[in-house]
């Protein structure tokens, strides 16, 4: 059970909040200029890594204010949240293994 | 034999004499005492066997003192009060405690499914897996009998009177273990202020001290462990918790602990306590102390009853005052064992030693020798001789690998105990299941905790983290306390350790598998790794064979480690033997995963409080007094209870509901509406937010006008449905389906928030503020006109506007829109005028013989009209193409959501399933709702499918049965016949027509 800290509450518990999958994708401004298949990649293509995801969240039984989150999917540790419009907080990638 | 608790010492332990209790196990009655588990109690009566074990139906006996007990499964208690599977040594004594064995039939001496043991050569590992595979349909028929013959107790067969409760508490430190580690931490931690819960399984603090003597500062342990807990307890910052598990340790150290606050009372008795309880703990760091489990060696016929962890004698006799029996012998690979034998031979047993290691020395060894105890060196337990009792053993020397007996040194020795000890395996469950690392450390042969992860910031400290040795525990325990607070943000002081005194142990032997004169697995001589679930070494020399060779498959194949213990006993036994075969350190070999729970617990707890009315809420609208007192039959639609129909007695639903729908397009009916949602939209940009949603058009809509609309998601798949009213410039009222309510409101939020933060509009959900009574049938206005005085003509009040006025007496928008295709009006008032407005329509309405109708009636008249039901006759797949909606999807705006998809390829193409009517051919039969139209009726599936019934009633008004129904190219197939095939075989036919079955151009609503 996570703990998440809404960008406007503060840190609540998991059950207060919803995920809505993968963030920062704009809603094209001209559908009717897209191929099928550059519609399609926004309406049903998501990213699904094992690592650093950036994703959004509602707190649906708090102040129903969405936001985003920064979350390492291999750890579930979140590594920031932001209101819709901040920029996201940079996070250093993770050392590699190799030089 | 009589009973008479002959094997209880004359003095000490840590039970009250002065509190004899009687018990009964399997019927006879016997006597132990206050402080006593069921399982000392049985011990000191000289019960030897309490069970048959899962597969074999061997006699088992008790193995252990605590958590880990494979094999004391007892039935507790009776009638409801009746519980399965509790184990013995966990159960404290109670007066009048009624207990009964288990996985036996027709009783424990005698037990017919025995003949599984002479027969084991047939039933190896996977034997149900290999055997029972094939035919398929007789599985049903195995599986009964195997679940008899395997049974582990009787679930109660009535419903459970106790009470449970949960409970939620946040600390700064929760420390899991209250032995010598746990009390320590709980020192630093609790001196510090930071808030510290301290749980423990136990009845007492005290962990291992309670069972194993010790001085810590020159006085007895148990004497500190009592200054330790008396200061805790002084302490406000602090919560004790005794008889508690934490069961499971979950992300961001939330952890879950089970307390038995009462059942430890006869059943019955907890008065106003809850029998448990389950605590959810958020706490900021974790301490673990959780101990450690003894392991024993895998020697022949290691299972039979009386072959005991040593530890777990030596518990019997320092905290129970039960001397398990008067010759003893103690088979160890380690030097604490030698512990047991001391303590044994100390309250008269004779005791003899059988050590694997050629030439144990230390402190421990020779206060053995000058206590006059025998040790045989280098040597093993080979034989045990007695089923159901030991009589005695069979000794042998071990050939210098380790891997085969000297025959010619057989000795035998008389005894009724074998106090066994491979070793201790640190309790990392919790660790494991916090997502941290595992070390294996060679020293113990077991694995320690290793890294932690940043979401679960815990420690170690004690046993569990390998660490034996009484003075190192408590030096652990006190800076794991003190970091844990001061991480916490509450600095505290470092005291100097207590000094303990501890006998230095040498190192141990590894033999995970002890061996005979047969080969392992070959012989008639079993050697069971894992008690419980009766699995064999000789099944893990199988497994390789046969190629399962990995943990994750081993554990599977063999069922190792998946019995209710979870392998406590057994699975780095496992482990072990399996790198052995494998030829390859035990860390190279991997570990399966610890998961919750720990140990089991009840679903009682799991429910808590959340049992009827507290575990849904229902929601009823204001006019469900007047429903209740009139024959309401109820439904439930999301959370809401609406009437389904209005029964006048003796009435079927089928009579209520033909007589309802009739009454409607005859005279007048009335129904509350009120659950529907209704959102409140405000602001600049709300036009513009409503053609970006629904498909049609919306800023030319008049003040005053109502419109039907549909929602798309951005699929182009149809997600929701309902009519917006236009109250003023920048102000709507829309309403969505009942159960849709919260899904379109958070939607509507959702491309707000998100997308259009800009754009300047306010959502409110104002469902339940408004109360609504939808009259609807030809005498509407004219009951209306009695209770207002707002002009009702059909040129003054057009069919799909709103006004607002007063009826009854009240101030009230009116809607006139119809979902019956009648003349209807919706007359919303404030929610707490909603009974009254409804009583004074009933009141006026019975001149006109108004009658109250239900969501049934509501159906039936909506398909009577060929109005869809969002979620019923659509699936989250259809368009509104598809629904033969096309006319309300503009063709003018620029965009709304889910417009672009209805040009894709698949969308747009021709043949897709569409929404048809059908007519059964036999116009009394309705069909099935889900039943299945087939392109070719063939005997079995598969069939090609073309589609299926949504919707599917008796209607009165067209006189015959009607059916909607989405089937591929539906609109090309009128007048078709098409085949339903049911489930139960039949086949029903029917006619392809158009969905609107009453009333084609609408003229009765409008009129």
């Amino acid at each position: 059970m996570f703990l998440i800290d809404c960008p406007w509450c503060g840190v609540r518990d998991q059950q207060e909040f919803s995920c809505h999958g993968q963030a920062h994708i704009a809603r094209p401004e001209n559908p009717d200029q897209l191929s099928d298949d550059q519609w399609g990649d926004y309406v049903f293509f998501r990213d699904n890594p094992s690592g650093i995801h950036y994703e959004r969240w509602v707190h649906s039984f708090g102040c129903r204010r969405w936001f985003n989150a920064v979350r390492d999917t291999s750890s579930d540790e979140f590594l920031g949240t932001y209101k819709p419009g901040e920029p996201p907080p940079v996070i250093a990638e993770k050392k590699g293994t190799g030089h | 034999m009589a009973r008479y608790q002959q094997n209880r010492l004359p003095t000490g332990g840590r039970i009250d004499r002065g509190r004899r209790m009687s018990f009964t196990f399997d019927g006879e009655e016997m006597h132990g005492y206050a402080g006593d588990t069921l399982a000392s109690a049985l011990l000191a009566n000289d019960v030897r066997m309490v069970g048959r074990s899962f597969k074999y139906h061997r006699p088992r006996g008790i193995f252990s003192a605590g958590a880990e007990e494979p094999n004391a499964l007892v039935q507790l208690g009776e009638g409801a009060y009746s519980e399965p599977n509790m184990k013995a040594t966990q159960v404290e004594l109670y007066e009048g405690l009624k207990s009964e064995s288990q996985n036996r039939w027709p009783n424990l001496r005698f037990d017919i499914a025995s003949i599984n043991s002479a027969a084991s050569r047939l039933i190896p590992a996977g034997f149900y897996y290999k055997t029972f595979m094939w035919p398929a349909s007789m599985w049903m028929t195995y599986e009964k009998w195997i679940r008899k013959s395997a049974g582990l107790g009787k679930a109660p067969t009535h419903a459970d009177p106790d009470r449970y409760e949960h409970r939620y508490a946040h600390c700064d430190v929760l420390i899991v273990g209250a032995g010598p580690a746990g009390l320590a931490a709980a020192l630093t931690a609790g001196r510090s202020g930071a808030r510290v819960i301290v749980v423990d399984e136990q009845s007492e603090f005290g962990g291992t001290l309670l069972s194993h003597p010790a001085e810590i500062d020159e006085i007895p342990a148990m004497e500190w462990v009592g200054a330790v807990t008396a200061e805790l307890r002084g302490l406000d910052n602090v919560t004790l918790l005794s008889r508690t598990t934490v069961i499971g340790y979950y992300d961001y150290n939330y952890l879950v602990a089970l307390e038995r606050v009462t059942d430890h009372l006869p059943p019955g008795t907890g008065g106003s306590l809850p029998r448990q309880r389950l605590w959810k703990i958020r706490a900021t760091r974790v301490v673990l102390a959780t101990g450690a489990i003894e392991r024993g060696l895998v020697f022949a016929d290691n299972d039979r009853p009386g072959v005991m962890q040593a530890g777990a004698v030596r518990s019997y006799i320092n905290r129970y005052s039960v001397l398990p029996a008067s010759n003893i012998v103690v088979f160890t690979n380690n030097d604490s064992a030698y512990r047991t034998a001391i303590d044994a031979s100390a309250n008269g047993s004779t005791v003899t030693v059988v050590d694997i290691r050629s030439s144990p020395r230390g402190e421990l060894i020779d206060k053995a020798e000058q206590a006059n105890i025998m040790v045989f060196r280098g040597s093993a337990v080979t034989a045990v001789q007695g089923r159901t009792r030991i009589r005695g053993v069979e000794i042998m020397r071990l050939n210098a690998a380790g891997h085969g007996v000297i025959r010619s040194s057989t000795t035998k020795v008389d005894c009724a105990i074998v106090a066994t000890s491979g070793g201790w395996t640190p309790t990392i469950h919790l660790h494991s299941q916090a997502g941290s690392k595992l070390i294996y450390d060679e020293s113990i042969a077991g694995y320690v905790p290793g890294d932690g992860v940043n979401i679960n910031p815990h420690r170690s400290a004690g046993a569990c983290n390998g660490s034996f040795d009484l003075g190192k525990c408590l030096q652990e325990g006190l800076r794991a306390g003190h970091a844990a607070a001061s991480d916490a943000g509450h600095e505290g002081e470092m005291p100097i350790a207590p000094r303990a005194s501890m006998e230095v142990e040498g190192p141990m032997r590894v033999l995970w598998t002890i061996p005979c004169k047969h080969p392992v697995g070959r012989g008639p001589k079993k050697h069971f790794h894992e008690l419980q679930n009766d699995s064999t070494v000789g099944d893990i020399h199988l497994a390789v064979r046969e190629g399962f060779s990995s943990v994750e498959h081993l554990k599977r194949y063999t069922t190792t480690g998946m019995a209710t213990d979870q392998g406590k006993t057994s699975n780095l036994i496992a482990l072990g033997v399996l790198s052995g075969l494998r030829r390859e350190p035990v860390q190279s070999t991997g570990v399966t995963t610890f998961r919750p729970p720990y140990t089991p617990l009840t679903f009682g707890a799991v429910v808590g409080q959340n049992r009827r009315e507290l575990f849904l809420q229902e929601r009823k609208t204001a006019m469900h007094p007047w429903h209740d007192r009139n024959g309401a039959v109820y439904e439930d639609v999301g959370d809401w209870k609406r009437p389904r129909y209005f029964s006048t007695g003796q009435e079927s639903m089928d009579r209520a509901v033909q007589r309802e729908c009739l009454a409607v397009r005859n005279s007048i009916g009335m129904m509350d509406a009120s659950t529907l949602g209704k959102i409140d939209i405000q602001g600049r940009d709300s036009a513009w937010l409503l053609d970006m949603m629904y498909t049609n058009a919306w800023s030319k809509l008049e003040t005053g006008r109502c419109r039907y609309g549909l929602m798309l998601n951005e699929h182009g798949m149809v997600f929701d449905d309902g009519v917006t009213t236009r109250i003023g410039e920048h102000h709507y009222h829309m309403t969505t389906t009942t159960g849709g309510a919260a899904r379109v409101l958070t939607w509507l939020e959702e491309w707000l928030q998100t997308e259009w933060p800009e754009k300047q509009v306010y959502c409110t959900s104002v469902t339940e503020q408004w109360a609504v009574a939808a009259i609807n049938g030809p005498a509407a206005r004219d009951l209306l006109s009695e209770l207002t005085d707002m002009p009702l003509d059909a040129e003054s009040f057009p069919f799909m506007s709103m006004r607002e006025g007063r009826v009854a007496g009240v101030p009230a928008r009116v809607f006139r829109i119809s979902f019956s295709g009648e003349l209807s009006y919706e007359i919303n008032v404030p929610a707490h005028h909603g009974l009254y407005l409804w009583e004074q329509l009933v009141e006026h309405g019975a001149r006109y013989d108004l009658c109250p109708y239900g969501t049934e009636s509501m159906h039936v008249l909506r398909a009577e009209k060929g109005f869809i039901i969002v979620g019923q006759d659509t699936d989250g797949a259809v368009t509104p193409d598809d629904l033969g909606m096309d006319w309300i999807v503009s063709k003018k705006k620029q965009d709304f959501i889910g417009r672009r998809s209805l040009s894709r390829s698949d969308t747009a193409r021709a043949g897709r399933k569409q929404l048809v009517g059908l007519l059964a051919e036999d116009p009394k039969q309705v069909l099935p709702e889900g039943a299945h139209i087939v392109a070719e009726v063939r005997d079995k599936p598969p069939m090609p499918m073309l589609g299926h019934v949504t919707s599917s009633y008796m209607s009165p008004n067209v006189g015959r049965s009607i059916a909607l129904a989405l089937l591929e190219d539906g609109r090309n197939r009128m007048g078709e016949q098409v085949s339903l095939k049911l489930m139960d075989g039949r086949v029903m036919r029917a006619t392809v027509v158009d969905p609107v079955f009453y009333d084609k151009d609408g003229a009765r609503a409008r009129g």
